[in-house]
C-alpha cells in the first residue's frame, strides 16, 4: 500500500483529493488529508460580505463532508513535515503520519501582527481586514454605521491572496455609499506599495482612468511601518502620514508556521517550486499546489485550480517512473468587479502580461442600476454554487462554461 | 524601449531606466545605475543587490520589500537609508532586474 497525504484541505487540498481519488486504485494506494479547521470557506465570497451581498452563512461549509469517501480525513494542526525521513507530525493524532508522497497545499495566510498598531483595541472597531470572515463581517457592521469621513484602504506589501480583491474592494464600497446615497460624504483612499493600482501596461492602459472616474484617491509608493490608532493615521517608514476614520487593512501575507517549524520554506514561509512541474525544488517525492508555493503565480483560486488540473496527469506519469512534464504555465484568469454591475476579465500566464477585455456580464449597459445589481448577485450566487458542486469535487468544467466560469471565480 | 551605453558597455532599457535583459548585468553597471540615483555602494549595498539578484535567479520575479528584508536580513528602516525613496524599486533598478509590480 502507498500513501499519499495531502497537507491542507482547502481550496487546492480538496479538489486534489477527489481528483486522485478517482485515478488511483484504493486497494493499492491510501489518501489521507490534514486540516485544522473543521470550516471550509469559500474565501472569494468574504469580498461581498462588508456590503451586506452574502452573509457569514453563505460562504462557509463543514470541511469533511467536502471530501470523496475514499479519503481519510484528519482535523489536526500540523505541527511539522520531517522530509529525510517522509514523515509529517501533527498536533492531535495520531501523533505522525508516514508517506510516499506529500502533497503541499496549506495555503497563504494574513498576517497583521506583522504590523504594528493594527491587532489592539481598535482591531476590528476601527481598523478592519475583509481577508477573514470575523474581519468581514466585523467590517459589515462598521460599514452600516459609517455615515461619513474618510474611508482608507491599506495594502501592507506583496504577495497576497487575490491581489485584485483589494481593487475590487474599492469600487464595490464606491458603489455601496453611492447606493446609501452618501457618497459624496465619504473619502475612498487607496494606499499601496506599489507604483500605481495598474502596473502592467495593457492594464494600465484599459483600466488607467478608472479610480479618478469613481473619485477614488490614490497614494501610492507608500510603504506602511505602523499604524497608530489612537491618532487614526497610517506611517510610512519615511514618517509620512495619512489620516484615516476607518482603515481597512490588507496585511502582508506569509505562507503556514508548520512549513516555517520545518524548515522548508523561504523568507515568507512559502515552498520552494518548480514553477512548471510544480515538485518542491529540494525534494523528490513532494509537491505544492496552489497559495503554497514561492512560483511568480498568482496566489488565486484559479491558478489552484489550474495547478490540479496539470499536476495530476503529471503525477500519474511520475509514478510510473516518467518524467515530470513541465506543463504548468502560471495561468491564471481573473475576475474583477467593478461595482454598478460590471466586470472586467483579465487572462494571464507567466510569460503574457494581463491582456484585459470587458466581461459581457449578461444584461450589463441597457439595465439600470438596480437591476444590474441583481444581476451581478445572482451570477455571484451562481458562481459560488459552481465552487461548491463542481471545482472543489474536481469535476472538470465543461468546456462552454469553463472560460466564463473560471474567468468569474478567478 | 531604447539602446544605451553605460559603463561602456550597450544594453536595452526600458523607459524607466531599467535593464530589459538582466542577463547583461555588470557590476560596473550597478555602480553607474546607482550614481545616476545618487547612490554610493558600500558593502551593505552589495548585500542587498546579491541577494536581490539570487532571489531573481531563482524565483524568476524580482522581490518585495519585506521579502527583501526578511532574505537578506536587513531591517527594513535600514533599507530606507540605503536606498532612499521605494528601495524596492531603487535597488531592482541597480540589480539589473525588473521593477516589482502586481498582477495586473
Ligand atoms: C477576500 C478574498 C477574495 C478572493 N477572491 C478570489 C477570486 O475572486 N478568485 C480567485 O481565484 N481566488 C480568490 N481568492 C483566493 C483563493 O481563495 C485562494 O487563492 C485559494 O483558496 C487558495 O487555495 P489553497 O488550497 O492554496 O489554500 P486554502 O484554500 O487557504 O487552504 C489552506 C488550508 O491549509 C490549512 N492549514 C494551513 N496551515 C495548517 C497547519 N499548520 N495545520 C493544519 N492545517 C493547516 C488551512 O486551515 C486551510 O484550510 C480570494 C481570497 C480572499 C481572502
Amino acid at each position: 500500500m502507498k500513501h499519499v497525504v495531502i497537507l491542507g484541505g482547502g481550496t487546492a487540498g480538496t479538489m486534489v483529493a477527489h481528483r486522485l481519488a478517482e485515478a488511483l486504485p484504493s486497494r493499492e494506494w491510501a489518501l489521507t488529508v490534514v486540516d485544522q479547521d473543521p470550516v471550509h470557506y469559500y474565501q472569494p465570497g468574504f469580498l461581498f460580505i462588508p456590503f451586506g451581498i452574502y452573509t457569514p452563512r453563505d460562504v462557509v461549509k463543514p470541511r469533511k463532508a467536502l471530501f470523496p469517501p475514499e479519503v481519510r480525513y484528519i482535523q489536526s494542526e500540523i505541527e511539522a513535515i520531517e522530509p529525510d525521513k517522509n514523515r509529517v507530525h501533527l498536533r492531535g493524532e495520531p501523533r505522525t503520519l508516514s508517506y510516499d508522497f506529500l502533497i503541499i497545499a496549506t495555503g497563504s495566510h494574513p498576517r497583521p501582527d506583522e504590523t504594528p498598531g493594527l491587532l489592539g483595541d481598535a482591531w476590528h472597531k476601527t481598523i478592519f481586514d475583509f481577508y477573514t470572515l470575523e474581519g468581514a463581517t466585523a467590517l459589515h457592521r462598521a460599514l452600516e454605521r459609517f455615515e461619513k469621513g474618510r474611508l482608507v484602504l491599506n495594502l501592507v506589501d506583496m504577495p497576497i491572496k487575490c491581489p485584485v480583491a483589494p481593487l475590487e474592494f474599492l469600487f464595490l464600497a464606491d458603489w455601496y455609499f453611492h447606493e446609501r446615497g452618501i457618497r459624496q460624504n465619504v473619502e475612498i483612499v487607496y494606499v499601496t506599495p506599489l507604483p500605481g493600482a495598474f502596473t502592467k501596461p495593457r492594464a494600465s492602459q484599459v483600466l488607467g482612468g478608472v479610480l479618478e472616474e469613481r473619485n477614488i484617491r490614490i497614494v501610492p509608493e507608500f510603504y506602511v511601518e505602523r499604524v497608530d490608532p489612537e491618532k487614526k493615521v497610517l506611517i510610512s517608514y519615511e514618517e509620512e502620514e495619512v489620516p484615516f476614520d476607518l482603515l481597512v487593512t490588507v496585511p502582508i501575507h506569509y505562507g503556514s508556521e508548520a512549513i516555517k517549524r520545518s524548515g522548508i520554506g523561504d523568507e515568507l514561509n512559502y515552498v520552494p517550486t518548480d514553477k512548471h512541474t510544480l515538485k518542491a525544488r529540494e525534494f523528490d517525492n513532494i509537491f505544492v499546489l496552489g497559495d503554497a508555493t514561492d512560483t511568480p503565480a498568482s496566489k488565486a483560486g484559479s491558478v489552484a485550480h489550474f495547478m490540479v488540473d496539470v499536476f495530476v496527469p503529471n503525477f500519474l506519469r511520475y509514478i510510473e517512473g516518467l518524467d515530470l512534464l513541465p506543463t504548468f504555465d502560471g495561468h491564471s484568469n481573473c475576475y474583477i468587479e467593478s461595482g454598478f454591475g460590471k466586470a472586467f476579465l483579465i487572462d494571464f500566464n507567466y510569460e503574457t502580461e494581463p491582456l484585459p477585455g470587458m466581461y459581457p456580464l449578461p444584461g450589463v449597459g441597457p439595465f439600470s442600476l438596480l437591476q444590474e445589481s441583481r444581476i451581478n448577485h445572482w451570477g455571484k450566487l451562481l458562481f459560488r454554487w459552481i465552487y461548491w458542486h463542481v471545482l472543489l469535487k474536481g469535476k472538470h468544467l465543461p468546456v462552454p462554461a469553463r472560460m466564463s466560469m473560471a474567468g468569474k471565480w478567478a | 524601449m531604447a539602446t544605451k551605453v553605460i559603463a561602456n558597455k550597450e544594453v536595452e532599457v526600458n523607459d524607466e531606466g531599467y535593464l530589459v535583459n538582466p542577463d547583461d548585468w555588470t557590476e560596473d553597471i550597478a555602480r553607474a545605475m546607482a550614481e545616476e540615483l545618487g547612490i554610493e555602494l558600500t558593502d551593505r549595498h552589495w548585500e542587498v543587490i546579491r541577494f536581490v539578484r539570487n532571489y531573481y535567479k531563482e524565483h524568476g520575479k524580482s522581490p518585495t520589500m519585506h521579502q527583501i528584508s526578511k532574505g537578506a536580513g536587513v531591517p527594513t528602516k535600514e533599507l530606507f537609508k540605503l536606498f532612499p525613496k521605494g528601495p524596492a524599486k531603487k535597488v531592482a533598478r541597480i540589480a539589473g532586474v525588473p521593477k516589482p509590480e502586481g498582477c495586473i
